[in-house]
């Protein structure tokens, strides 16, 4: 798997020639490894993996994530079609 | 935490529970391929909200417990030499080889510390250069490029006190190796959403198409969890066999360029033997031979070291979904997370560890 | 490529282990383990007569005596909101208090190891002086032993309390009884998180401090509403998770939480969110666990509220007759789960 967590980057510098930055998890803060991210600025946020930003997190993407579950289920209230209830 | 708290949200999640019991006409078995999803989905109590029929199969997705025994005791070995400092993830110290575990090596005197990340380890051998560092580099295709980063690292410094225990594991060879079973019931594979945020999801649509079964990017968090198995039911039920990615806001197709870059310099593919499953060709990585220096099994020279594993437990086909983790006569009696005697139970994300955590007593 | 199903097999169970390990004083069913099939049956006839609790109920020349003792190991010594002499003595206080006792006095003994700074013995001296006084407790004897360099870590504290239970007050964990609301008095984890902030190889940011305090105020305004009090217990190492375990198995009731209702601090879930740890089984170090009578529980909750130690207290569930010995939670999305009893030692997890 891999446990990995969205955080924003705070700050970055470098240390022995890889770059580093300090990164908030909603008030946690930790030093994690920029070196397979390097087109990441600072306010944007990074999936952390074992201290290793793994990825750049999409926002856009995020919010249109969220948008289509909003989105769900009032379409079909639209269309007159009621879902079946939870068990 | 933001981007975590907002895909938890209740009514959202009531949402594509609904959703799902819609789009859902028949019984249907799916895998999740990762133990941080088997985690959530039981922690939330996930599986107990899908319709009668549609069945969460938990595989072998947790690289703690798929570590072949033979390498813990060959960490075991390392761990208790004098003038080692062996490092691990947290998670690894209680899985136990065929006499003890890490923390029976620590008891024992051995300086055996648990550290956040292998960037730790390192350190540790730059203020420590009289001893030596070890690493213990388990882990999926998430994990490899920070493990990689630190021979990279070491190699670039000069440092000749640190190296690596390596036991990489990869995700698509176990799905096909899963297909390949003769008994295999797995009809659709939810993919995990952190392997692919490193290694993009183009390995898949081969997959989907040999083995006519689709498979879904899926995140980790309850509303991504859902929105996987609704993308997964929508595509048994229509009959296709393709792949999507129900997790874009940390997947994209191509991966990460630069960590698959320093994967292909540091590691070269091998067969991997799989705790409590057997020998899978192609589903591992090594050391690749530009690094071979910093591979402590031939540093400490413990190559020569093997370990069979005994005939006890049901692990394996409680990691192909042919035997539930309750139905093994053996669990939560003689096998307990305390006293695990398969992969399966040795750690938290185990489908056996996790269904005795958290499954109400009234489901076994 | 075919693969054997049928023969997959895997390893031979690692069964008790022959010496001790970091899990035994975990808190969780080790360290019971260890209590259960060690200690008592070494002591024999001379153990426990009854419950066997973080503190005994003595009935001596017509008083009824609270007694407790406790082992203080923390490393680092000094963490953010505490350090190991606030513990020492808060910790043997809040163990005399949860039977409902009014903590009288301490003794503390100390085990240093050789070429520990004095100044830092001093600093330790200083903060349990401050910790006592706050609690209005007296450090009326103790003793000190020097071990080599390298056989202990620094500086290892038992502190040992006595204090008075009043009359009529029976709290202790048999009393738990189905249908009994069960509060807690704040929020979670933040000790345990505090702790581990500043531990060698975790280092994190976080403005979560300890919540180091005595508790025997918060239970006197408790106690003072009239309400039958029933069972009382400081979820400290092992967290509320062990806390809730060993009170179902003691009465042989079920508990059940509702998750939503869990008072976890954000930066608490964000810590464990990043090091894949449950904020149940994270150690709490000036909170209480009450089951009570729940025709009362309004009332005792107010009672908790106006205290400074009580301010965010609130119901996280309710003891019932089912599955009894254990605990199950109400999950956000509606589903339960079992919250078991920790094992070991919590660990960061990488899956």
């Amino acid at each position: 798997m891999c446990l990995a967590v969205p955080g924003r980057v705070l700050s970055i510098t470098e240390a022995d020639g890889v770059p580093m930055a300090e990164v908030d998890f909603g008030g946690v803060r930790k030093e994690v490894c920029l070196q397979y991210v390097p087109d990441v600025r600072v306010g944007e946020y990074v999936i952390v993996h074992v201290g290793f930003a793994i990825q750049q997190l999409d926002e856009e993407s995020a919010r249109q994530t969220l948008a289509n579950f909003e989105r769900m289920g009032i379409l079909e209230e639209e269309f007159g079609e009621v879902p079946r209830r939870v068990q | 935490m933001k981007y975590l708290d907002e895909f938890s949200d209740p009514a959202l999640a009531a949402r594509l529970v609904e959703q799902i019991h819609a789009a859902t006409t028949r019984p249907w078995a799916m895998m999740e391929v990762c133990g941080g999803q088997t985690h959530s989905i039981i922690r939330h109590g996930i599986d107990q909200l899908l319709p009668d029929g549609v069945e969460m199969i938990h595989g072998p997705g947790c690289p703690v417990c798929v570590t072949p025994l033979e390498v813990i005791d060959k960490a075991l070995a390392i761990a208790a030499r004098p003038g080692v400092i062996f490092c691990s993830f947290g998670d690894m110290l209680r899985v136990p080889g065929s006499g003890q575990d890490l923390f029976g090596v620590k008891s024992a005197g051995g300086d055996v510390r648990v550290v956040y990340s292998p960037m730790d380890a390192l350190k540790l051998a730059r203020e420590n250069p009289d001893r030596q560092v070890v690493f213990f580099g388990i882990g999926f295709e998430t994990t490899a490029p920070a493990n990689a980063m630190t021979v990279h690292q070491a190699r670039r410094l000069g440092l000749t006190n640190f190296s690596l225990l390596v036991s990489h594991v990869l995700v698509p060879p176990a799905i096909a190796a899963i297909m390949e079973s003769p008994r295999c019931r797995v009809q659709a594979f939810l993919a995990a959403g952190h392997v692919c945020s490193v290694m993009g999801t183009r390995e898949y649509p081969p997959l989907a198409e040999k083995y006519g079964v689709p498979i879904v990017v899926t995140g980790f968090e309850p509303l991504d969890i859902l929105e996987g198995i609704r993308q997964t039911v929508t595509l048994l039920e229509a009959g296709r066999a393709e792949v999507r990615n129900a997790y874009p806001r940390a997947v994209r197709d191509e991966g990460n360029p630069a960590a698959m870059a320093m994967l292909r310099d540091v590691f070269e593919v091998t067969d991997r033997t799989w705790r409590g499953i057997g020998e899978i060709p192609g589903s591992g990585w090594r050391l690749s031979p530009r690094y071979r220096e910093f591979d402590a099994e031939l540093r400490f020279d413990v190559g020569g070291l093997h370990t069979a594993e005994s005939p006890l437990c049901r692990s394996g086909e409680v990691l192909q979904g042919l035997l539930k983790p309750h139905e093994c006569a053996a669990f939560g009696k003689q096998c307990t997370p305390r006293t695990p005697l398969g992969a399966t139970m040795v750690s938290s994300e185990g489908a056996c560890a996790a269904y005795y955590a958290y499954r109400l007593v009234t489901h076994s | 490529m075919t693969l054997d199903f049928e023969s997959w097999t895997c390893p031979v169970p690692l069964r008790d282990t022959p010496a001790i390990v970091l899990g035994h004083g975990g808190g969780g069913a080790m360290s019971a383990e260890l209590v259960q099939h060690l200690f008592l049956p070494g002591y024999g006839s001379a153990g426990a007569p009854g419950e066997l609790g973080d503190c005994a109920v003595l009935e001596v020349a017509g008083a009824r005596l609270a007694f407790s003792t406790d082992g203080f190991v923390v490393k680092p010594m000094v963490f953010p909101g505490g350090s190991i002499g606030d513990l020492a003595v808060n910790g043997t206080v809040n163990d005399l208090a949860m039977s409902g006792a009014t903590p009288l006095y301490l003794s503390a003994a100390f085990i240093l190891q050789e070429g520990t700074a004095l100044a830092e013995i001093g600093r330790i001296a200083e903060a349990m002086g401050a910790a006592a006084r706050a609690a209005g407790v007296r450090l009326v004897t103790g003793d000190t032993k020097v071990v080599d360099n390298g056989s202990g870590d620094g500086v290892f504290i038992t502190t040992a309390g006595i204090g008075v239970v009043p009359d009529g007050v029976d709290i202790r964990p048999g009393r738990a009884s189905p249908g009994d609301a069960i509060l807690i008095s704040g929020d979670l984890g933040e000790h345990g998180v505090a702790v581990l902030s500043c531990r060698e190889g975790l280092t994190f940011g976080t403005e979560v401090r300890s919540d180091t305090a005595p508790l025997h105020g918060l239970v006197a305004a408790m106690l003072a509403t009239e309400a039958d009090v029933h069972v009382l217990r400081d979820p400290t190492r092992g967290g509320v998770a062990a806390a809730l375990n060993e009170i179902a198995k003691a009465a042989g009731v079920g508990v059940e939480l509702v998750e939503r209702d869990l008072p976890v601090p954000g930066e608490v879930a964000d810590a464990c969110s990043l090091l894949g740890l449950d904020p149940l089984q994270v150690a709490n170090e000036g909170k209480l666990i009450a089951f009570v009578p729940a025709e009362r529980a309004d009332e005792l909750l107010e009672a908790m509220r106006a205290h400074p130690y009580g301010k965010n207290a609130r119901r996280i569930g309710t003891c019932v007759p089912d599955h009894p010995g254990m605990v199950v939670a109400r999950t956000a999305l509606g589903g339960t789960r079992v919250i078991s009893m920790p094992i070991g030692e919590q660990l960061p997890r990488i899956c």
